[in-house]
């Protein structure tokens, strides 16, 4: 495996704030790789320095081998960036713009493939100006996908979508995932990083606090199984052997379980037994959510 | 493909982009003309002293609203529509291609170009078809494409510095004509200024003066031989490399408003 992006020790500063504390991240070639954070935890400084946007104050950066500081051409025709903002020539038609696209590349994708591929076809000839906004957003990433770009930057490519506009855009990046480009994804929604990405790491206050493939990361596969459920006013006590319920949020009981099998067919039986009806019953594992906002919980509220 | 090639094929682009969008289209090309339209039809055939007892005011509208076609064209054209650009991300975007940042920048400066050529050769027309405003022969022609070279090369530099000078979209307009109307006014362009009193001095040292009285002089019946007006492509010309240090050293592909 090669490597397409390799950083290390990576700074930057605006002034008096430290923006990134010292990153360092290394993603294969064919690898998804989603960067999770809050707002304002250096995410989008991160990124914009692997795009050649910003420069950097401290560290080693490669893309592809290149130093984006200096702002090759080579590099950039290897490269497609899907920014956050979503400006594109509003009077040309989505192929047009496509097409003007593909001819600052050496080597474009074909017209068709890229309309295929971010399901656009019935708009082709329509002006960017009548596009919805989902529809501008899979037009960006056709825009950068115009290159053939071996990896693609994504910024959180489906803020504002709607459930089924997200599905589709999903299904965009699966299908250049399994193209075998490399894809350095950025987004607020961890069920998108769950969806697509091989590997995320969490960006807090400036530094990785961790990384890993969305099951395990931060310890998640080995944590333990919460039970929740809620008990009817004078219900009997639960048995002992249950151990104390930990945590009651707005009424629920939760107890959290290392050894799930036991602890439900204790709490099942005592509630038949009793003739108990135990309300909204819920067996659920830690999501990366969970895991997520524990590891940025309080730069997250912070920024609210 | 050759850097040559793609600067013609994004002045394609650009082009089309232009005449579909109906602002641009409107205010950059309509305007010049109605106010030929209007101007000639309230004025039009009044004597104007200045040029002497056979001259009309046509004879002097007609140069007056080619430098006005060459400072909305290139000045409000590029200042509105690169800051648009810019606050969009679309300028942002092009950043992160392949694209020599000169060729956009030369694409939008070239088709503002050509719309400032259109709009003089269509004004010169009608000028001549319905006022009989004539040049004073060919000897006077180089003096006139002379400046309106050196017009728009000055305004289009002076369009990319501004850019710099306006924070985000809904100030451009506010901006952009409030710096060129008032000048328009005292400047020979909409309204011949005669004698000379403080607006004449103040006019004096901004470029639309120059830019009027250098087009002008080539329809002037008092101009003698050629009638280069080295002066007033001389102030233009200054006004052309500041404008253009400026812009070297203050424009921005990013957007302005976001951070």
């Amino acid at each position: 495996m090669t490597v397409a992006i390799d950083v290390k020790g990576l700074r930057k500063s605006y002034g008096a704030l430290e923006a990134v504390r010292g990153v360092d991240l290394q993603i294969e070639s064919g690898e998804v790789f989603a960067l999770l954070g809050p707002n304002g935890a250096g995410k989008t400084t991160t990124v914009e320095i692997l795009e050649g946007y910003r420069r950097r104050d401290a560290g080693d950066v490669s893309v592809l081998g290149f130093d984006p500081a200096r702002r090759e051409r080579a590099m950039k025709a290897r490269i497609g960036i899907v920014l956050q903002s979503t400006g594109v020539e509003q009077f040309l038609t989505v192929s047009e713009v496509i097409e003007m696209y593909r001819g600052y590349y050496p080597k474009p994708r074909p017209l068709d493939e890229i309309i295929d591929v971010v399901g656009l076809n019935e708009k082709r000839g329509e002006r960017v100006k009548k596009l919805s906004g989902g529809q501008q957003r899979r037009l960006d990433v056709a825009i950068g996908l115009a290159g053939d770009p071996e990896l693609l930057f994504l910024d959180e490519p489906t803020t504002g979508f709607d459930p089924a506009a997200r599905r589709r855009m999903w299904d965009a990046v699966k299908n250049l995932a399994s193209l075998g480009k490399t894809i350095f994804l950025t987004t607020h929604y961890m069920d998108e990083a769950q969806e697509l990405a091989n590997r995320v790491a969490v960006i807090s206050a400036g530094v990785i606090v961790a990384e890993g493939p969305p099951s395990t990361l931060a310890g998640r596969e080995a944590a333990q199984t919460i039970v929740r459920f809620r008990l009817p006013e004078r219900a009997p006590a639960l048995p002992r052997s249950l151990k104390v319920p930990t945590a009651a949020r707005d009424g629920l009981i939760e107890i959290e379980a290392a050894d799930p099998v036991t602890v439900l067919h204790e709490l099942t039986g005592w509630a038949l037994e009793k003739k108990v009806e135990l309300q909204q019953l819920e067996v659920s594992r830690p999501t990366l959510e969970d895991v997520y906002l524990k590891l940025t919980g309080d730069e997250a509220e912070a920024a609210e | 493909m050759s850097d040559v090639a793609l600067a013609l094929r994004q002045v394609k682009y650009e082009n089309r982009s232009f005449w579909r969008n109906p602002a641009s289209a409107f205010f950059t090309f309509v305007f010049p003309i109605m106010f030929m339209v209007i101007f000639n039809l309230i004025f039009g055939s009044s004597k104007y002293s200045p040029f002497g007892s056979n001259a009309t005011v046509s004879q002097f509208y007609t140069p007056a609203l080619m430098a006005f076609s060459i400072i909305t064209a290139c000045y409000t054209n590029i200042a509105m529509g690169v800051v648009f650009a810019r606050e969009e991300g679309i300028l942002k975007r092009m950043r992160g291609t392949p694209l020599p940042p000169w060729v956009y920048l030369f694409a939008r400066i070239a088709v503002s170009v050509m719309v400032a050529v259109l709009l003089v050769v269509i004004i010169g027309v009608f000028g001549r078809v319905f006022y009989h405003v004539k040049l004073q022969g060919v000897r006077t022609l180089p003096e006139l494409v002379v400046a309106l070279v050196v017009g728009a090369a000055t305004f289009c530099a002076i369009g990319l510095a501004m850019t710099s000078f306006v924070p985000n979209v809904d100030a451009a307009p506010a901006v952009v004509n409030a710096t060129i109307f008032p000048l328009l006014f005292i400047s020979d362009v909409f309204i011949p200024i005669q004698g000379n009193g403080v607006l004449t001095h103040i006019a004096a040292v901004f470029p639309v003066k120059h830019l009027s009285n250098a087009i002008i002089a080539a329809y002037n019946p008092h101009t003698v031989g050629a009638g280069f007006k080295g002066n007033d492509l001389a102030i233009m010309g200054a006004w052309a490399v500041a404008a253009l240090i400026v812009a070297l050293r203050r424009f921005r592909w990013e957007p302005r408003a976001q951070s």
